[in-house]
């Protein structure tokens, strides 16, 4: 077997003693696109967070979390500088916060370029412009020069592109990187994330409350719920006949862009407090197939088809319930 | 159905903004020559970019702030000034919700009490009656006594939100201005609210304007939707089929940015630059800069908003109506 690019198993976070993640696997092939869904606080962003070495002191993490087959949870800082920004990039919703707003552009580049790539003097210069040409900066000579509030929302994120590409990494975090922006211009962003990913054969994880997003940009899905990983499978597979009940939920609470309009399947409820979790599934108090054995024991992730993975102990019921609500 | 209840005629507002280094003031058309109505019990979507001029549409037509141009007339009449009797009658038949609930809602009070407040302060019912009425408004919005017994910060985004809409119809308004209410609410929860906001206005027969950037929320609630871009409607037509056979160039870009579940992104036409500044309004039609299919004509004169044949306007050169029989059919 290849050795996957990431291989996340059994990965746990706790905040104070509270669990937040709580068993998450997660592997990554070279070049794929991961997407992971989630109603926010499920454990999207603690997940990479976690992985990379970036949580607060009070985070306490297990597990395991493998580059390349090489353990890096609780690797030395120095190997996880190296790591961070070189091999595994990540970019955020609130790309402004992660510029310095004082350093121009070209500075800041430089400094990425000089960190992450055998570069110095000229070749540093010319590599910064071409980065900015690279992610549709126009007349980028001369924007090299400009501080970062004098770009638009969404040029900054190309800029935050740019910089993650400094390094030439294997892996692009994306965390929710359009969900701040308007719709045409989330739409460039996507667009110029997948040529940048396919011209650079980079992997990407794109994390999104945004089941659209992530069904058009992904290769695979995982869908998290309360810090773990409900189901996992192919994008469009998911999306046309997903199993798990929480994920059903998600996409029966889509409203359609076309076609007839029906009343939306909502999720009653809200996510659980992970101070309360309850017992067994954590989904069980909003799902509509629950069970008594649901409160049992927390269902593991387990096959149901080539490369399709779900927790559920009634996958088979919740399958068949979508199927007859698909045949009337 | 019976008349309109809410009549917006070429409204405009501008606001003075300065800019450069000189400190220049420049005129922002945040609005421009708006006209629209809703009949009652009907819903009204509004969807656009970011500083399309939703919101302000939204403000003006609640008689918050005047236009500098155009009118409002709500059930027939003029608004009427502001601080008047007249105008405070009006407006208690109308409430509004924003995105934000916890910004609406005051911390340091348990929610029950903000809900009795427009209540208290317009005097309607004896102390008993209205809290009978709070309760009423708990159930309505599907929340238990227990819920209105807390404060804001105890309560979810959804909920809270929930909260918002029982306090806005405390006075039995007739008419809601709903401005971005679902935005920050994981889907879900949004679907509840959705369904919620669907469920009282068929009970009290409600009228809406709904504003969202959110195409599909936006469908899912509208009976006609308008499509706005830099303060002036570009396109208006009935919620059902809209998005399905949009015809203004924006709108097809709208439609095609939206991500859609078991389609690729391939074949989508994605804009070029950033939306423009609503200072410094392109000529012409606003829209020609970006616009794929542009020609010589749309840089020096203004598209006007045209019937197309069914109930659909647009604004745009190359709309040619009334549409062939050919579509109506299919
Ligand atoms: N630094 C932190 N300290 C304490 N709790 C945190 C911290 N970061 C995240 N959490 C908690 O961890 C859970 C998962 O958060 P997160 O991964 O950010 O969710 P998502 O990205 O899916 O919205 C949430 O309950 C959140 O409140
Ligand atoms: N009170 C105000 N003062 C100055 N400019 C304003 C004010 N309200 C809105 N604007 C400007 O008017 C334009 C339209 O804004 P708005 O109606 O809020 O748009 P939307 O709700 O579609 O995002 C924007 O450029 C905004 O900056
Ligand atoms: S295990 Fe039970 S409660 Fe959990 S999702 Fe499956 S049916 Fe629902
Ligand atoms: S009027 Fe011209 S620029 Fe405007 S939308 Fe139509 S074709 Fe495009
Ligand atoms: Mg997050
Ligand atoms: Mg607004």
């Amino acid at each position: 077997m290849v050795t996957p690019l990431v291989n996340i198993q059994g990965l746990n976070v706790a905040f104070n003693g509270v669990p937040v993640l709580r068993g998450v696997d997660l592997t990554l092939e070279k070049g794929e696109a991961v997407g992971l869904v989630g109603e926010s606080g499920s454990g999207k962003s603690v997940t990479w967070l976690a992985a990379l070495g970036l949580l607060p002191r009070h985070a306490s993490v297990s597990g395991s979390v493998r580059l390349d087959g090489r353990e890096i949870l609780g690797a030395p800082a120095g190997e996880l500088d190296r790591v961070r920004g070189g091999r595994v990039a990540m970019i955020f919703q609130d790309p402004a916060s992660a510029l310095n707003p004082v350093l121009t552009i070209r500075k800041q580049l430089c400094e990425a370029l000089a960190l992450h790539r055998d570069l110095s003097g000229e070749a540093v210069k010319a590599e910064a412009r071409q980065l900015l040409d690279l992610v549709g900066i126009p007349d980028a000579a001369r924007r090299l020069e400009a501080y970062p509030h004098e770009f638009s929302g969404g040029q900054v994120q190309r800029i935050m592109i740019a910089m993650a590409l400094a390094g030439n990494p294997d892996l692009l975090v994306a965390d929710e990187p359009t969900t701040a922006l308007d719709a045409t211009i989330q739409a460039q962003i996507l667009e110029l994330l997948s040529s940048v990913r396919r011209e650079m054969g980079m992997a990407m994880v794109l994390i999104s409350h945004d089941l659209g997003v992530v069904a058009e940009n992904c290769d695979r899905v995982a869908v998290m719920y309360a810090g773990r990983i409900v189901e996992r499978a192919p994008a469009n597979q998911l999306f046309a006949d997903p199993v798990h009940p929480y994920a059903q939920g998600l996409i029966g609470a889509l409203p359609p862009l076309d076609g007839p309009r029906r009343r939306l399947t909502a999720i009653p409820g809200t996510v659980p407090d992970p101070a309360r979790m309850p017992s067994g599934c954590a989904f069980a108090p909003r799902c509509a197939l629950a069970a008594e054995p649901c409160g049992l024991a927390v269902p593991s992730l387990a096959p149901i088809a080539n490369d399709r993975v779900v927790a559920c102990i009634r996958a088979e019921a919740s399958r068949r319930a979508l199927l007859g609500i698909a045949a009337e | 159905m019976s008349g309109p209840l809410v009549e917006v005629s070429s409204i405009s507002r501008s606001y003075a903004m300065r800019s450069g280094m000189f400190g220049h003031s420049t005129a922002v058309h945040a609005v421009d020559g708006v006209s629209l109505t809703i009949p009652k019990g009907e819903t009204l979507g509004l969807v656009g970019e970011s500083g399309s001029g939703k919101s302000t549409t939204g403000r003006i037509v609640l008689g918050i702030e005047p236009p500098d141009r155009g009118e409002v007339r709500f059930d027939g009449k003029p608004m009427a000034a502001p601080g008047t009797a007249a105008w405070r009658a009006q407006r208690a038949r109308m409430q509004m919700i924003f995105q934000d609930p916890l910004g609406a809602l005051d911390r340091r009070l348990p929610v029950a009490t903000q809900i009795r407040e427009p209540l208290d302060v317009h005097g309607l019912g004896t102390p008993a009656e209205r809290e009978e009425r709070v309760r009423e408004l708990l159930r309505a919005v599907e929340l238990t006594p227990a819920h209105g017994a807390r404060y804001p910060g105890a309560l979810s985004g959804g909920q809270r939100q929930r909260i918002v809409l029982a306090r806005a119809l405390a006075t039995k308004p007739d008419f809601l201005v709903c401005d971005e209410p679902v935005s920050a609410l994981d889907v879900s929860i949004q679907a509840q609210v959705v369904n919620l906001l669907c469920d009282l206005q068929a009970q009290l027969g409600l009228t809406l304007l709904f504003i969202s950037h959110d195409l599909r929320v936006v469908r899912q609630i509208s009976n006609v939707v308008a499509v706005m871009y830099l303060g002036r409607i570009v396109e208006i037509g009935s919620a059902d089929d809209l998005f399905a056979r949009p015809e203004h160039p924006y709108t097809q870009a709208l439609v095609s940015a939206s991500p859609a579940p078991g389609r690729r992104s391939a074949g989508r036409i994605v804009l070029a630059g950033d939306p423009p500044d609503p200072a410094a309004r392109p000529q012409g039609c606003a829209f020609h800069p970006r616009c794929p299919r542009a020609i010589a004509r749309c840089a020096s004169e203004v598209p006007a908003l045209t019937a197309v044949g069914g109930n659909r306007q647009v604004a745009c050169h190359l709309a040619t109506g009334p549409r062939a029989e050919t579509r109506d059919a299919a």
